[in-house]
């Protein structure tokens, strides 16, 4: 027993110690213990680095299901139809080669969460139930709702992270919990060879080695103000390759959730209006029978979120401010909500102070999910785009998850989408693993001078003798990107958010931490996540202003229609000078034709 | 202004615990406990705390709220305080870290050691394993647990023997997958619980069930493991 090491009084130059693994997974949600698992299962010596326990992981608030054509609900439904709704929902800047292979190979992902434990629903013929989520069809379109989302009640994410703790444990992985990768280490080819991390109990700092190093940081919702994600989503992977020099992908595009409980922020699954409920106004009428008149409350998340602003833009939002709409689920009945819907009649209870059997909802659109990430292959290589057509490999790193952009989600992700993504993924960056390092990947060991630039943030910080308050930087932070970069945007507006996200930089540089003691320090913790905020938030506002067009969940009151001319493309946003670059999305799908741009609409 | 008492400890200065009071103005608002905590944070940023998804699925707020054992993100200050006053500790019978942090080990340790994962020893099929609703009905109540350590923390029988009784959380975790129509370790399972200490030193005095925040019944679910263990013969 007993603390010796205070992180502070390391010394610039002092040895670090070292850990060695051949494969070090960051992130312990569903794509970090999916990619642990296939590492761990290939002999690979392997360790899953988590900022929380496993199970606290935000994977664990994920409601609604994995959309997934198992053939279950329809036995006609086909892996197909999931990737033409898929590349729709995109609004067609999704990779189409990535969404083929997850839809096609999603079934087989399901299966195997069924087989590791995962308490799904089910229909009377013992199959997986399946609900119908927005934006899904059948025949390409043509065929009406579909029922593709694969549900363990409304508690699919707990049941789907728990499953995969499980199977984790079964399979010995060796978890570092409650450690916090602070950087990562490039040798002098600019390969990545591991981590510096911080074991939080403790407070001693680790240079962990490894040949191939995953990313699997989740999201960043906590850039904005009013998020449904957890305070755990700060984007740590973003802000540790952005540091490194290395690009992202489409930060512009976020995606705000239709139906996050007005005020607390907390997700309102699309399950519930795929049970049946819907949204109204303050007057009562269905308002989305105007805006979408197919699907309706089903329509894409962006199409609805964006719907519901206008109501609420246009004087017909409900409360006392009218600053938000009304879910109507009392219609389905108290059996359907308490059997379906368990989790959500809880939360509204709790959060809302109303019962979905006799009341609706209060909800607003509420920041969810971030569609852009670091550009991966399909093996979640980690690229460096070096022209629109032309990326390298970044040797050494892999992303999988929320922090990747491989690009399933493109503009706009479908609900139910998410957790398919992370197991597939999850599952595929494991595997190259194996392949690469089988085939002898080998990278330079750090030098000194490595590990100093990997340990310089940490240092500058624990020598701060005073600066600006972490909780007061943050808060101001989050104002700026609610309030400039939310669901409609406009070029000035977004330039003077630009303009203010600049001068808060040198409050980000200069963060005085009080706390300098080594034991589970979370003030330590919560500068360096804030920090991560930042550079997510700063990517994000420079490609937002920078794609002069509406598509997905960018949309822009200056530049209303979408720009296939110029924007058919990802926005690729170069840390060293701060500059967009484009990059072509792919439209060759290994075996059917690719899915041409259409007008998209519901 | 809302007066909170904290428990407070760190492990490189303190020679021993102590409770530090906080005069909080929650500006006449019903806030969670978490909220408050939070503004704690902004007086005192050494105040230590674990918390993640603020809406009760995550399990990593649970601690000591006036008493009794919740999870600090839903519950609000109404169902709470009392005379105008919050106490916090941290979730009793496991050593402190800091402050309101505890070393859960001890509780991870006894998770293990039901092996809470799916056992089959028939090959899976090509698509998931099929399951009645009925079937999959009795994993209800079960599979809903979130590890926040609550009910454990609070069961005197965890208290003395946290390294031989395996503890509410971690038996309604051996249940789920009893109850489990996929599951065919049944056997080597209850074997690995029968004896004098992992389940019957529970005594039904259902402090688990009050405390839960998910509304599970881990007392409900020994009673089965029970009658398991004793119509097996034993």
């Amino acid at each position: 027993m007993g603390y010796p090491v205070v992180v502070g009084a390391i010394a610039m130059s002092e040895a670090l110690r070292k850990m060695s693994f051949e494969a070090i997974v960051i992130g312990g949600g569903g794509a970090g213990m999916r990619a642990a698992l296939q590492l761990t299962e290939s002999g690979l010596k392997t360790a899953c680095i988590t900022k929380v326990f496993p199970t606290r992981s935000h994977t664990v608030s994920a409601q609604g299901g994995i959309t997934c054509a198992i053939a279950s609900h329809d036995p006609n439904d086909d892996w197909r139809w999931h990737m033409y709704d898929t590349v729709k929902g995109s609004d067609y800047i999704g990779d189409q080669d990535a969404i083929e292979y997850m839809c096609s190979v999603g079934p087989q992902a399901v299966f195997e969460l069924d087989h590791m434990g995962l308490p799904f629903s089910r229909f009377e013929n013992g199959r997986i139930y399946q609900r119908p989520f927005g934006g899904q069809s059948k025949e390409f379109g043509e065929g009406g709702q579909a029922a593709r989302t694969c549900a363990a009640a409304d508690r699919t994410g707990h049941a789907l992270l728990h499953a995969l703790y499980q199977g984790n444990l079964k399979g010995g992985t060796t978890f570092l919990n409650e450690w916090y990768a602070v950087d990562l280490v490039g040798n002098d080819d600019g390969d990545v060879v591991g981590v510096v991390a911080i074991c939080i109990e403790t407070g001693e700092t680790v240079y962990i080695e490894a040949k191939a190093t995953v990313l699997a940081t989740g999201g960043a919702g906590r850039i904005y103000q009013s998020t449904t994600n957890a305070h755990i989503n700060t984007g740590d992977g973003i802000g540790m390759a952005l540091r490194m020099g290395l690009p992202v992908q489409d930060m512009e595009m976020w995606q705000f959730h239709p139906t996050g409980i007005a005020g607390a922020g907390t997700l309102v699954t699309e399950g519930c209006r795929g049970e049946g409920g819907y949204l109204i106004n303050k007057d009562g009428e269905r308002f989305m029978e105007r805006y979408a008149p197919n699907a309706k409350d089903l329509a894409g998340r962006d199409v609805v979120a964006r719907s519901m602003v206008m109501e609420i833009l246009e004087g017909r939002g409900c409360g006392e401010k009218g600053d938000h709409v009304f879910l109507k689920l009392d219609h389905l009945g108290e059996e359907v909500l308490e059997s379906r819907l368990p989790g959500i009649c809880e939360l509204s209870r709790t959060f809302a102070h109303a019962d979905p059997v006799v009341e609706p909802i209060p909800v607003v659109p509420t920041c969810h999910y971030m569609m852009g990430g670091l550009p991966t292959n399909i093996g979640g290589q980690v690229l460096y785009p070096e022209s629109e057509s032309e990326s390298r490999v970044v040797g050494g790193l892999y992303a999988c998850g929320e922090v990747a952009c491989v690009s399933v989600h493109g503009a706009n992700r479908l609900g139910g989408n998410s957790l398919l993504d992370l197991v597939v993924f999850g599952r595929a960056c494991g595997l190259q693993i194996e392949k690469s390092l089988s085939e002898g990947f080998e990278s330079k060991v750090a030098t000194q001078a490595n590990l100093d630039k990997a340990m310089a943030r940490l240092h500058k910080l624990n020598s701060s003798e005073g600066g600006e308050s972490i909780s007061a930087v943050r808060e101001e932070l989050q104002k700026i990107m609610q309030l400039y970069f939310g669901v409609f945007r406009e070029g000035e507006s977004m330039q003077k958010g630009l303009q203010l996200l600049r001068d808060l930089k040198s409050k980000i540089d200069n963060l005085h931490l009080r706390d300098k003691s080594g034991a589970f320090n979370t003030d330590r913790i919560e500068a360096l996540e804030l920090q991560n905020l930042y550079e997510v938030a700063f990517a994000t506002a420079v490609a937002a202003e920078e794609r002069k067009e509406s598509r997905g969940a960018h949309a822009r009151n200056d530049f209303t229609e979408r720009d296939d001319e110029n924007w058919l493309k990802h926005s690729i946003y170069y840390p060293q000078d701060e500059r967009i670059g484009k990059r072509d999305v792919n439209f060759k799908p290994a075996t059917l034709d690719a899915f041409p741009p259409k007008v998209r609409t519901y | 202004m809302l007066n909170v008492s904290v428990y407070r400890y760190h492990p490189e200065q303190d020679q021993k615990p102590y409770m530090q009071d906080f005069q909080v103005d929650t500006g006449g608002k019903d806030l969670m406990v978490l909220d408050v905590l939070f503004l704690l944070k902004e007086q005192d940023s050494t105040l230590t705390f674990r918390r993640s998804c603020r809406e009760g699925v995550c399990g990593s707020d649970g601690m000591n709220i006036n008493g009794v054992n919740g999870l600090a993100c839903i519950t609000p200050l109404s169902d709470c305080v009392n005379n105008g006053k919050l106490v916090l500790r941290p979730l009793p019978a496991l050593p402190v870290i800091r402050d309101l942090v505890i070393d859960m080990e001890q509780f991870y340790q006894n998770y293990e050691r039901i092996k809470p994962f799916l056992q089959n020893d028939k090959p899976a099929p090509a698509i998931e394993r099929l399951q009645s609703p009925e079937e999959r009905a009795k994993l209800d109540g079960l599979y809903e647990c979130i590890l926040c350590a609550c009910c454990s923390t609070a069961c005197p029988s965890f208290w003395w023997n946290p390294d031989k009784f395996v503890g509410p959380s971690g038996l309604l975790q051996a249940y789920r997958f009893l109850a489990d129509s996929r599951d065919t370790a049944t056997e080597e399972r209850l074997a690995e619980l029968d004896d004098p200490f992992s389940v019957f030193r529970c005594h039904g005095i259902m402090n688990c069930v009050n405390v839960c925040p998910k509304g599970l019944n881990p007392t409900k679910a020994i009673g089965h493991i029970r009658n398991m263990l004793l119509s097996r013969g034993t």
